[in-house]
């Protein structure tokens, strides 16, 4: 799933590890979900959303709405 | 990638469980093996005595599944399930394939302990298939 996680790191000058320390998962998380390879649970996406103050579709692209786009 | 950054708590935990498991297979696969060979076991207890080597390698399987259970980090837990799947996909269709062949008389028997073997080696090839396509391996 698309996301704006990569930005939203950057723009708080955060390395993949302090990321995923925040969120209490794995680095390896933070990388597969920054690169699409894994769609995060509902609660992990909550977690992240929280921890960015910012509610989820702001940082989740919704594939159904990418896919109208493109219609 | 790094192996080490899979080592999480759960994961430390299930590998103590495997030593401990695998002493414990040692203690009761030597006595039995010896005992047998020199016919040293009374028949009352020669199922109980053949029966407890396996039960530590049962443990193990168990300690797989604890495991999954305590893993934290749900995408290291979606990489390990991929991996077991790989692994039951594996054996299934090497015993299947195998328990034809050797029906029709064209291979040669084989304990059936050797499973487990090949569950481990198809784990292992779940890994590799991990890494080939989400470039992410527990190994």
């Amino acid at each position: 799933m698309e996301n704006r996680l990569r930005l939203l790191r950057a723009e708080r000058s955060w390395s993949q590890q302090d990321l995923a320390e925040r969120l209490e998962v794995s680095r390896q998380s933070v990388n597969a979900i920054e690169t699409g390879k894994y769609d995060p649970s509902l609660p992990l996406a909550f977690r992240i959303a929280e921890l960015f103050e910012l509610p989820i579709e702001e940082i989740f692209v919704s594939p159904s709405r990418r896919s109208s786009k493109a219609i | 990638m790094t192996a080490g950054a899979m080592r999480s708590s759960a994961w430390k935990r299930y590998n103590w469980r495997v030593i401990w498991l695998s002493l414990l297979y040692c203690f009761f696969l030597l006595p039995a093996v010896y005992g047998f060979k020199h016919q040293l076991i009374p028949d009352g207890l020669k199922y109980l005595i053949a029966v407890l080597p396996a039960l530590p390698v049962v443990g193990l399987f168990a300690a797989m599944g604890r495991y999954l259970v305590e893993e934290q980090d749900e995408y290291v837990r979606m990489l390990r399930v991929r991996e077991m799947l790989w692994a039951m996909g594996f054996t299934m269709s090497c015993a299947t394939i195998w328990g034809f062949l050797d029906n029709f008389g064209l291979v040669g028997h084989v304990d059936g302990y050797w499973i487990v073997v090949l569950w481990y080696f198809g784990q292992a090839l779940g890994a590799l298939v991990n890494k080939l396509t989400l470039g992410a391996s527990t190994c």
